[in-house]
């Protein structure tokens, strides 16, 4: 399907962008540079940028695990060709996420960065998730998919465990109001929720088909 | 019943600082002239030749002013941790435009003489203004400069006459979930309460506001009356009181209370006590330089030569 690949893909790689686009003309704007548009990102642009690509990441994390419920819910295997564009925008958002915060955040003092890596454990975590999802990143290749087989599915399984350390940070990082983190994690434990029960499911069937066929036997 | 106060009249409504010659004020105190400037015309007679919407009368301050530059009046009123109206910094500003705050009464009680339910322009009457620009630091690790309108705080208090048992002194917020959609959710104990120390009260710094930047106090900023505690966190300056009691005990309030671990009664500004998640060592400055290097912060807010006496013999790790 040309389509896809050259009308749909393309389409939806730049609706990807649009945040990223959105906080780099805010940034142009704060910093008294040339832009278009006339963004603003109010009082505090290092604290907008900083919590947009952090949303983002989680946003495109979720997103990315939707995509197997849906093509069970359509029977569709069009939402596949899409997984990996939103795993890897998550990648990306979540880099930039840790570039403002290194760089503009820290004003990119390293030895700031580590004192935040060993005492905060929000941070701690949030590092831990960023670090995990760069081997997925890496892999995400169709060669690196053929060269790894089996182990390409147990790595990239690794998703999981991303995702609930990134809630985790969100509700960590928090004051006081975790009602969007709460959203988040709700949304999170229903998509793992999902499959666990499929996986149950399918083993439930498993084991009732193989004690059908001894007791048939 | 409300009591009144002897009206002493000091507030007269022709003293009134234009607003373009208040700007105009602020330009030369950024051009550096500074403080001679600022004194020299707060001692020129303001006469009302084009009276701006909620300008006050007042008179600058400049031996409790910071000389560095005042955030802009944008920054400073759509920027703001006001939870009453949401949790989002944008919310206050857009959620309070709607609020009522007249007619306004606040009710004095505990241990005082004077006790009663008073209405806000006789807790105002007796007390001149004056324009005092002070560092405000968040909990949250940024700060900004802001030019309040205010009195100081003990002015109000003493005329309470507080009694011998008076040890602290509790505020409280206005509750009212219909004008303030941020109490309809239990983010945090409604209504917002805080305390202070009676010497820390009476402390010539401690500020009562009801302005900012020469006029009247926006909703968001905690009109028509909210306190200011320059040299401690920036959730101690509790806004839109209606209440202030004279207690015997240190007061319950409100961040202490939901994370005692997190926030304490005290909340001076102290860089060497973390909050435990994030360092307290540097802020970010709001402002002009908006993507500049953090600064580090400095005890009690940069006040330390004047309020550190306050707390001597403290162990400021253990009351933070």
């Amino acid at each position: 399907m040309w389509q896809v690949r050259w009308v749909l893909k393309p389409i939806v790689f730049l609706a990807c962008l649009i945040p990223a686009l959105h906080l780099a003309l805010g940034a142009l704007n704060a910093a008294g540079l040339p832009h278009v548009g006339n963004v603003s990102l109010g009082a505090d642009p290092v604290k907008v940028m900083l919590h947009t690509c952090g949303r983002w990441t989680l946003n495109f994390l979720m997103i990315t695990l939707c995509m197997t419920p849906l093509r069970d819910l359509t029977r569709s295997l069009l939402w596949l060709r899409f997984r990996r564009m939103f795993g890897l925008f998550a990648l990306f958002y979540v880099s930039l996420h840790f570039t403002v915060y290194l760089l503009l955040d820290q004003s990119g003092r390293l030895d700031a960065l580590w004192q935040d890596i060993v005492k905060r454990p929000y941070i701690t975590i949030g590092m831990l998730g960023l670090l995990l999802l760069i081997p997925l990143g890496v892999t995400s290749t169709a060669r690196a998919q053929r060269r790894l087989g089996r182990r390409w599915i147990q790595l990239h399984r690794l998703i999981y465990v991303i995702a609930i350390l990134g809630v985790w940070h969100f509700w960590w990082q928090v004051k006081k109001d975790i009602r969007e983190p709460l959203l988040y994690a709700c949304g999170l434990t229903l998509l793992l929720g999902y499959r666990l029960w499929k996986q149950r499911n399918s083993t439930a069937r498993v084991s009732a088909a193989r004690f059908a066929r001894t007791d048939g036997a | 019943m409300s009591k009144k106060f002897a009206d002493s009249g000091r507030i007269a409504p022709s003293d009134i600082t234009p607003h373009r010659q208040y700007l105009s004020r602020r330009t030369l105190l950024a051009g550096g002239i500074g403080l001679v400037a600022a004194q020299g015309l707060a001692g020129v007679t303001r006469r009302a030749s084009a009276q701006s919407a909620g300008a006050l009368a007042f008179t600058h301050n400049a031996a409790f002013s910071v000389t560095e530059q005042p955030n802009t009046y944008t920054d400073i009123t759509t920027y703001n941790n006001y939870y009453e109206f949401g949790t989002d910094k944008s919310d206050p500003s857009e959620n309070a435009q709607n609020f009522h705050t007249r007619p306004w009464n606040v009710t004095i009680g505990g241990e005082a003489e004077l006790t009663g339910t008073f209405n806000l322009e006789d807790i105002l009457k007796p007390h001149p203004l004056e324009e005092r620009v002070y560092r405000l630091r968040c909990v949250e690790a940024w700060s900004m400069v802001i030019p309040w309108i205010g009195f100081p705080l003990g002015d109000l208090l003493k005329r309470f006459k507080p009694t011998s048992k008076a040890k602290f002194v509790e505020f409280k917020t206005l509750y009212d979930p219909k004008q303030m959609p941020g109490q309809r959710a239990r983010v945090l104990e409604w209504p917002y309460v805080e305390g202070l120390r009676m010497d820390e009260a009476m402390h010539p710094l401690a500020l009562m506001a009801v302005g900012l930047y020469g006029k009247v106090l926006p909703n968001q900023n905690g009109a028509p009356l909210r306190l200011i505690v320059p040299w401690k966190y920036g959730f101690k300056g509790i806004k839109s009181i209606v209440s202030i009691k004279f207690t015997e005990r240190a007061p319950r309030t409100t961040w202490a209370g939901s994370a005692a671990n997190e926030y304490g009664f005290f909340a001076n500004v102290n860089p060497e006590v973390d909050h435990p998640r994030w360092s307290q060592a540097t802020e970010r400055h709001i402002g002009a330089n908006a993507f500049g290097p953090r600064r580090p912060t400095l005890p009690f807010n940069g006040y330390a030569a004047q309020v550190a006496g306050l707390y001597s013999g403290m162990d400021l790790r253990k009351y933070y």
